[in-house]
């Protein structure tokens, strides 16, 4: 699929937060959104995703069949979406049924992202950075073309960095698009990169 | 779709039985009050049957009440919420999967319980008959009337006291027809099945607004 984002412009309350944001992707495309806290990086996530409307500007989609852009994207992002009274296995099997094309088992996902033991666990036992691996893992059991993540490093070891990196590598090497906001460079094959900065006093709406 | 609206309802059942959560409370709730109600009024036999149904159904409303503002919240808190809008189907699915696993666990619950709690409360065999028909069809009623109150406060943290000043209101006409159909079982002027029928049709139209409006309220976010 292909993304084409438009002059989009984003206004909570009385505060604008970015505007003019243009970027494209096509298949196999990374994009990096960098910026400092409260600049607008996960906010520009939730636009994306269909969570709040834009005001002004386009997000438009192609190639991406008769699905429209919330059905075809997989959303990492603070909170984990994960249910802690639940296993981890079962977390992930109510993801793939829920969320349609369905790709990877979840004993396989979980073995993807190094937590098979953990398969039979309740969330609520496991670690921060544990929960995070297996919300990465949701993004293995449900193919989907675009993967929204919102900071996904944080809380992760370096070899789970080192793991992330690798799915991501994959998913483009599959036509796969991938947009992440981060803080640390995330060391990805050219990577596309927008930051977004601040408006200038002069600028925002009095 | 219904492989979403099946992963999403035995998700939700799973969870309720799991935490042992909001269907257990609903029900210890409405025993609770059926309970105290004859120590309060004194053991008066007729007295108690003739205000039985109106006890139970007022019991029941509370009862469902008390779990309402944790259907939609609980998924806010831990990010499921924004899961659930990726869906491959229309929000409104999603409502009804979620309502109907709320219902399985606290509506119907109180209906099975009803003949029990009749007892306390001096019910007759006829007027037993009566309260369990009309819980059962009366409380889904209840249950998607509170849906759209709990899409709307389900971003708030403490949501409870607005959901149930919200819903209220809205909750009365159901009330006031499962009270009179389980008493016109007991006799009187008006044949059972004209209140009970009307029961029928608050429950399917609530159905229908409940799904549309907590779908749109849930659609709209944060």
């Amino acid at each position: 699929m292909r993304l084409d984002v438009e002059n989009l412009a984003c206004i909570r309350g009385e505060r604008r937060i970015f505007s003019d944001l243009s970027f494209a992707l096509g298949p196999g495309e990374a994009l990096l959104v960098t910026g400092r806290n409260g600049a607008g990086k996960s906010t520009l996530l939730d636009l994306l995703a269909g969570w709040l409307t834009p005001a002004a500007g386009a997000v438009r989609v192609f190639e991406a069949g008769d699905r429209t852009l919330p059905e075809s994207l997989h959303y990492v992002g603070h909170r984990d979406a994960l249910k802690s009274a639940l296993t981890a296995r079962e977390n992930l099997e109510f993801a793939r049924d829920f969320l349609g094309s369905p790709a990877l088992s979840p004993p396989d996902a979980l073995e993807a992202v190094g937590l098979a033991h953990a398969a039979a666990l309740p969330v609520a036992y496991l670690s921060a950075g544990q929960r995070r691996r297996i919300a990465i893992a949701r993004l293995l059991v449900a193919h989907r073309p675009l993967w929204l993540l919102d900071e996904p490093t944080a809380a992760l070891d370096t070899a789970s960095q080192e793991t992330l990196r690798k799915m991501m590598e994959q998913h483009r090497e599959g036509g796969g698009l991938v947009i992440a906001t981060t803080h640390s460079p995330l060391p990805l094959r050219d990577a596309k990169e927008i930051r977004i900065e601040r408006p200038t006093p002069a600028e925002r709406p009095a | 779709m219904i492989r979403s609206f099946r992963a999403l309802l035995i998700r939700d059942l799973k969870l309720a039985a799991r935490v042992g959560g909001s269907g257990m409370m609903g029900l210890v709730f409405f025993l609770a009050i059926v309970t105290l109600m004859p120590f309060a009024l004194g053991p008066d036999l007729n007295l108690l049957s003739r205000i039985g149904p109106a006890i139970l159904w007022i019991a029941a409303l509370l009862a469902t009440l008390i779990g309402l503002d944790r259907l939609f919240q609980a998924d806010q808190e831990d990010g499921s919420l924004d899961l659930l809008r990726l869906a491959p189907v229309p929000m409104e699915v999603v409502v009804v999967a979620k309502v109907t696993a709320h219902w399985l666990v606290t509506g119907l619950p109180l209906a099975i319980a009803a003949p029990f709690l009749g007892l306390l409360v001096a019910l007759s065999p006829e007027a037993i008959g009566a309260m369990v028909a009309t819980l059962l069809v009366g409380t889904p009623a209840l249950t998607f009337v509170g849906a759209v109150g709990a899409a709307l406060t389900a971003s708030l943290r403490r949501g409870g006291l607005i959901l149930a000043i919200l819903v209220l209101p809205f909750m009365i006409p159901t009330l006031i027809f499962g009270v009179s159909a389980a008493n016109a079982a007991l006799g009187g002027t008006v044949p059972f099945a004209t209140p009970f029928l009307i029961l029928v049709a608050l429950s399917l139209f609530a159905a229908v607004v409940g799904t549309v409006g907590a779908a749109a309220a849930l659609r709209s976010g944060e």
